[in-house]
């Protein structure tokens, strides 16, 4: 089952790397106060550590779109060389 | 009409009248009509405009095509061309010679086909499918991308290759359909709809490897064309190879030359990902750095400010207090106990003093009776010729007594 999250997960990792980029320039531009540089670090730190995550995730699935008076289904398939999928 | 008024007539038309009704008669009957034959004596006048013969075996029909037309000519015509013109009879009055209006020319060969390609072209192009302003850009980061093409065909092999080398935790769902033949553009153009339907996707990829134009036709037809312009979702089109140019790669929101092309579009490599974090990361660490260094820096201005070195100077003033005060309760303490010293040593002096001996010192002498020892203080305790001894500070003289003298002043 695809759960709803992985939706909003592209839009999120891509959010997370603008934010990224907002706080590298901000400390870049040097104005803060150490509190807020201190804060700044450290939202930046988990910023990297779960886009680098998220990129090093478990490889995803490869799935086949099936229509059914129910709605849809996600079915596996392969792609090995011998594979002569219906359809 | 006019024309056949005129025929029953036996005044003669003038040359003028007789060209008019040769021109109403050609021109309403015949209308717009393919042609097809060989460029001949091609003229390309200053105006633009563009003279040439068309000619088979046995004939010859004079053209023009405005410039008006030939400004979006695709290809270059050249004399000894195949092509097929599409265009109305015209009858050019002053030199009285019918010609066609060519408004159309395609290279021959591609047959009905391609007649049918650049008509339906120009619909939707007229209809604003093809516009650059309704494309969208791709979703920088897809995690889910969808894929219409066949199973089995190399492009699904070749975009799958290539999304997992280069992102493998993007999930690829695949809609398969029949790419060609009968009933190919209807599947096509379904299974983008129930992508849009199913929502979870981020991207469309539609396309396949490449084929003879037949082969392709599908990804020209209309169906997939509204298809493809319905999406919600941006659809990347990939059909065939670099110089295969459909419908669907005018519509889609970007055209990939080939499918391995379309999934290098999608997805960004996630080592070149890894590698911007990376910078930022190091940029991150750098910034902060340099604030610390920053406010180190303030901190020694600061602290080499007179305000700074006044609330010091009162920090130091206290420690010299301080200071000053133990040395005091130490001063205080020692002086206590000099005094005592030198009390103590008045005491020693004047036990001293009492010593008998240092009363022999200084010249007296202790007189005892010699018989019992006892101290003769006073004249009574002896009588004449009594012995007595008399202790000087050194050594003890035996004497007797020898006579007795009172001392008046005594008493």
């Amino acid at each position: 089952m695809k759960n709803v999250a992985d939706d909003k997960r592209g839009r999120s990792f891509e959010q997370a790397l603008q934010r990224l980029e907002e706080i590298v320039d901000a400390l870049e531009r040097g104005n803060l106060s150490l509190d807020e540089s201190l804060t700044y670090f450290q939202e930046g730190t988990r910023l990297i550590k779960e886009c680098t995550g998220q990129l090093e995730g478990a490889e995803a699935k490869i799935q086949k779109l099936v229509s059914t008076e129910e709605g849809f289904r996600l079915e596996p398939i392969s792609f090995s060389d011998e594979e002569d999928s219906q359809k | 009409m006019n024309a056949s008024k005129k025929a029953t007539s036996t005044a003669p038309y003038t040359v003028s009248e007789l060209t008019r009704v040769i021109k109403d008669l050609v021109e309403t009957s015949i209308g717009f009509v393919w042609v097809r034959g060989e460029i001949s004596n091609l003229t390309l006048h200053t105006s633009g405009h563009m003279y040439f013969s068309l000619k088979d075996e046995s004939s010859q029909l004079r053209c023009v095509m405005f410039r008006s037309a030939n400004a979006s000519l695709a290809f270059k015509p050249e004399s000894g061309m195949c092509v097929e013109a599409k265009g109305e009879v015209t009858v050019y009055e002053r030199s009285g010679q019918y010609q066609l209006s060519v408004y159309e020319l395609v290279p021959a060969g591609l047959g009905s086909l391609q007649i049918a390609l650049e008509e339906l072209k120009r619909k939707l192009a007229g209809e604003g499918l093809f516009d650059e302003g309704r494309k969208r850009s791709l979703p920088a980061f897809p995690w889910s991308i969808g894929v219409v093409t066949s199973p089995t065909g190399a492009a699904i092999r070749d975009i799958v290759r290539i999304i997992r080398k280069r992102q493998p935790c993007a999930r690829i769902i695949l809609n398969p359909v029949r790419v060609q033949g009968e009933g190919a553009a209807e599947e096509i153009a379904n299974a983008i709809d129930e992508f849009n339907r199913f929502g979870k996707v981020d991207v469309l990829i539609v396309g396949r490897g490449g084929g003879s134009l037949e082969d392709l036709w599908a990804f020209n037809e209309e169906v997939v064309a509204r298809a493809i312009h319905k999406s919600e979702i941006p659809v990347v089109s990939a059909v065939g190879h670099e110089i295969d140019f459909t419908i669907s790669d005018l519509v889609a929101d970007v055209r990939a030359p080939t499918p391995t092309a379309a999934a290098q579009i999608v997805v960004r490599d996630k080592q070149e990902i890894l590698k911007d974090i990376n910078a930022m990361a190091r940029s991150l660490v750098v910034a902060m750095k340099t604030k610390f260094t920053t406010m180190r820096r303030e901190l020694e201005q600061i602290k080499s400010r007179y305000g700074f070195a006044r609330a010091l100077d009162v920090v130091r003033q206290r420690m010299q207090r301080v200071d000053e005060l133990s040395k005091r309760t130490q001063t205080a303490i020692r002086n206590l106990l000099r005094q005592k010293r030198q009390l103590l040593d008045a005491g020693f002096a004047r036990l001293r003093a009492l010593d008998p001996h240092e009363v022999l010192r200084r010249g007296y002498a202790v007189c005892r009776e010699s018989a019992s020892g006892k101290i003769v203080r006073e004249t009574s305790q002896v009588r004449l010729f009594d012995k007595v001894d008399v202790e000087l500070y050194r050594g003890v003289l035996v004497c007797g007594v020898e006579g007795v003298k009172e001392n008046e002043k005594r008493g």
